[in-house]
């Protein structure tokens, strides 16, 4: 039985803090497509185009008829314990942290057995597991057996607790407080258990509804920020930067025009100063602090999330400059990324597509309600998922973005 | 050159210089420091928006630039305290000289003629100075001479938190500012340079609402004269005898620039 977390006790201040490591990032090119679908939630292998045989370790060929048409394929993971070993004691830095440490092999129904890190609460082989995929600290996909059905507190299990973000007993920062989206997130993780939620807002000279409301709620603390203003992120961070496990950067501006609806550049412009380099300005006041976290104990720093959109993939024209800006910062959370690795931060990527507010007035349903924006990103931190498409159209735009980048864009230029 | 040099000293600049010098001649700076803090002017969200103050470092004595430290600021010409030209606005925009970098230097080093409107201002957020209010002015401290600056004196620069500076509710900004028949009482029959204000627009913070909509800038610009907001330190002036030096920077059509106003009083 998972014994539930536990809000940790006050850090001891004379005990140095552990340093963050990493489990080995090896993989091979081929491998990485466990990663890539694990990145996104789910649990995919190869299968042969010419046999139908499932494989693992991902491979060039296939195991059974040597046929080169292996395709990736989302599995449900279905299998069998069939033998199990608990670790203590490892060469590899990351692990020896962490010992014991629970492994096993299971026997998939779909044919390959695979090494997976074993959950808590699955009995001793033979026993019937289901298998999934996560992200560990070092960004990779590796394989986890949970019990086959849910048990209570399964999230709370020590060694499943290394490739998630939970936020209970966290502390998170959301960058905006003054919209719907913002006050929806705020709601959604302090309904997930964080422990305190810092909420910036800027001008405070412009009184928006919900706000105040928030003020109510005993988690919450509200913080100017203004992400245009390079000393307003650098004083916040400097204010509450050491205690940020979570950041959730969810400040934008939108409005919706191309470039022909909307003469000059002032528009454009301030979507960039927000949505890129407000993004830019966080990362690095925020970014180095959070980086230095990454393992300190239950409540390490653990996540930045970006508010992106669908629209960062291709160019929405009518709300061609809002694109621009957020694919601008797709890019540059992709570095961030990169830059946030070796502490083993996860940066979440949202795309949402429409979300019902005021400057998608003229979209067309179905859009994105902001609780349930919120409630996926809140699934994104609890499953470790790296890049999030919630809703319906997000999902829609995004499987014909995979199919073809070219289709998609001559389809939303319209005519 | 030793003539020319006893005729520097006892001529009018040199008598201004010594006394400044002696402090007999006092500068005061109605400027409100421009920083990211400071509120802009705000317009309905779909309209385009007067950039906020803000400053980057370039370098600060590092690796960026070792030896010298210095900054890029961007902000609109209606940031912080600022100058209005008449060609801001669209009754001023056909009138000869009426950008920044035209308008008659003339109109730059002016007397100014203080009213003092600090205490309605603080029973009545809305308060409209009415030309009533300035004959009445007049009778106690003498006629607005022709080609004076009128700074209209609110103690709204006291209000430092910037959401009771804006001040904002449900139906916009309240502020105070001049009412129509003063505006057109002191161009018309008064020939000023110019208005000033404390609060962040030379019109009322409900002006739209007044006939025509913002008459300050309506009539001021459209008569060629000038607008200066956001100033500071009106408490200090008298209500007649100071002279403002209020010079734009010099953009190239420019309709306004922040700039920093001194006053001279005498002590």
């Amino acid at each position: 039985m998972t014994q539930p977390i536990r809000r940790p006790k006050r850090k001891n201040p004379v005990l140095p803090m552990r340093l963050p490591v990493l489990p080995p990032g090896t993989r091979s090119r081929v491998g990485l497509g466990l990663t890539a679908a694990a990145a996104e939630g789910r649990f995919a292998l190869q299968v042969c185009g010419a046999c139908a045989a499932v494989q693992y370790p991902p491979r060039e060929a296939c195991h059974q008829c040597l046929g080169d048409e292996l395709t990736w394929r989302e599995q449900d993971g279905a299998g069998e314990l069939i033998s199990q070993t608990q670790l203590h004691t490892s060469h590899d830095t990351f692990f020896r942290q962490r010992m014991p440490w629970r492994l096993g092999m299971v026997k998939l129904d779909a044919g390959p057995t695979l090494v997976v890190h074993l959950h808590g609460d699955v009995g001793s082989a033979p026993a019937r597991v289901k298998v999934g995929a996560r992200l560990d600290k070092a960004g990779m996909a590796v394989l986890v057996g949970f019990p086959d059905r849910d048990v209570p507190h399964m999230a709370d299990d020590t060694q499943l607790r290394e490739f998630t973000c939970d936020p209970k007993y966290r502390k998170a920062l959301v960058t905006d407080g003054k919209t719907a989206v913002g006050q929806a997130q705020v709601r959604a993780l302090v309904d997930a258990g964080a422990d305190l939620v810092w909420v910036g807002h800027a001008e405070p000279w412009k009184k928006l509804p919900g706000l105040a409301e928030l003020r109510e709620l005993p988690q919450v603390s509200l913080v100017p920020l203004d992400v245009t203003d390079g000393r307003s992120v650098k004083e916040l961070a400097g204010e509450i930067g050491a205690k940020v496990d979570i950041l959730v950067n969810n400040v934008e501006v939108h409005r919706a025009h191309g470039i022909a609806s909307r003469y000059g550049t002032d528009i454009a412009r301030a979507e960039m100063e927000v949505n890129y380099l407000g993004l830019l300005r966080l990362a690095q006041e925020f970014g180095p602090v959070m980086r230095g976290r990454g393992a300190d104990g239950q409540s390490s720093a653990v996540a930045w999330v970006n508010l992106l959109s669908i629209f960062a993939l291709t160019n929405f024209p009518t709300h061609g400059t809002y694109s621009a800006s957020k694919a601008a910062a797709l890019s540059l959370a992709q570095c961030l990324r990169a830059e946030m690795r070796p502490a083993g931060l996860r940066v979440i990527n949202v795309f949402p597509g429409p979300i019902e507010d005021e400057w998608n007035q003229l979209l067309p349903p179905p859009k994105l309600a902001p609780a349930a924006l919120a409630r996926a990103v809140i699934g994104a931190l609890r499953d470790g998922v790296e890049d999030v498409y919630p809703g319906d159209v997000a999902q829609e735009w995004l499987a014909r973005f995979r199919e073809s980048p070219k289709v998609l864009e001559r389809e939303l230029a319209g005519g | 050159m030793a003539k020319e040099m006893k005729k520097m000293k006892s001529g009018t600049l040199a008598t201004l210089v010594a006394e400044l010098a002696q402090g007999r001649i006092r500068i005061v700076d109605l400027t409100q420091t421009l920083s990211p803090q400071f509120p802009q002017i705000v317009l309905a969200p779909e309209l385009g928006q007067a950039a906020p103050f803000r400053v980057e470092e370039v370098s600060r004595y590092d690796e960026r630039g070792p030896a010298w430290y210095w900054n890029n600021f961007t902000c609109s010409e209606h940031t912080g305290t600022h100058f209005d030209a008449p060609i801001h606005w669209i009754s001023g925009r056909h009138l000869p000289n009426n950008s920044v970098d035209t308008l008659p230097l003339a109109d730059l080093i002016g007397p100014a003629c203080v009213i003092d409107c600090s205490a309605q201002a603080r029973a009545d957020a809305d308060f409209l100075l009415t030309a009533d209010h300035i004959r009445a002015w007049e009778t106690a401290h003498g006629r607005i001479p022709p080609r004076a600056w009128v700074l209209m004196r609110t103690d709204w620069s006291k209000r430092h938190d910037p959401a009771e500076y804006q001040n904002f509710d449900e139906e916009g900004q309240h502020t105070p500012g001049p009412a129509t028949d003063a505006v057109r009482f002191l161009v018309e029959e008064r020939d000023v340079i110019g208005f000033g204000s404390e609060s962040i627009g030379t019109d009322a913070g409900q002006g739209f609402h007044l006939k025509p909509p913002y008459p300050c800038h309506y009539y001021m610009h459209g008569n060629g004269r000038h607008g200066l907001q956001c100033l500071t330190n009106l408490d200090l002036l008298p209500p007649q005898g100071a002279v403002i030096i209020c010079p734009p920077l010099k953009i190239r059509q420019g309709s306004g620039s922040p700039l920093r106003v001194l006053a001279l009083i005498e002590s």
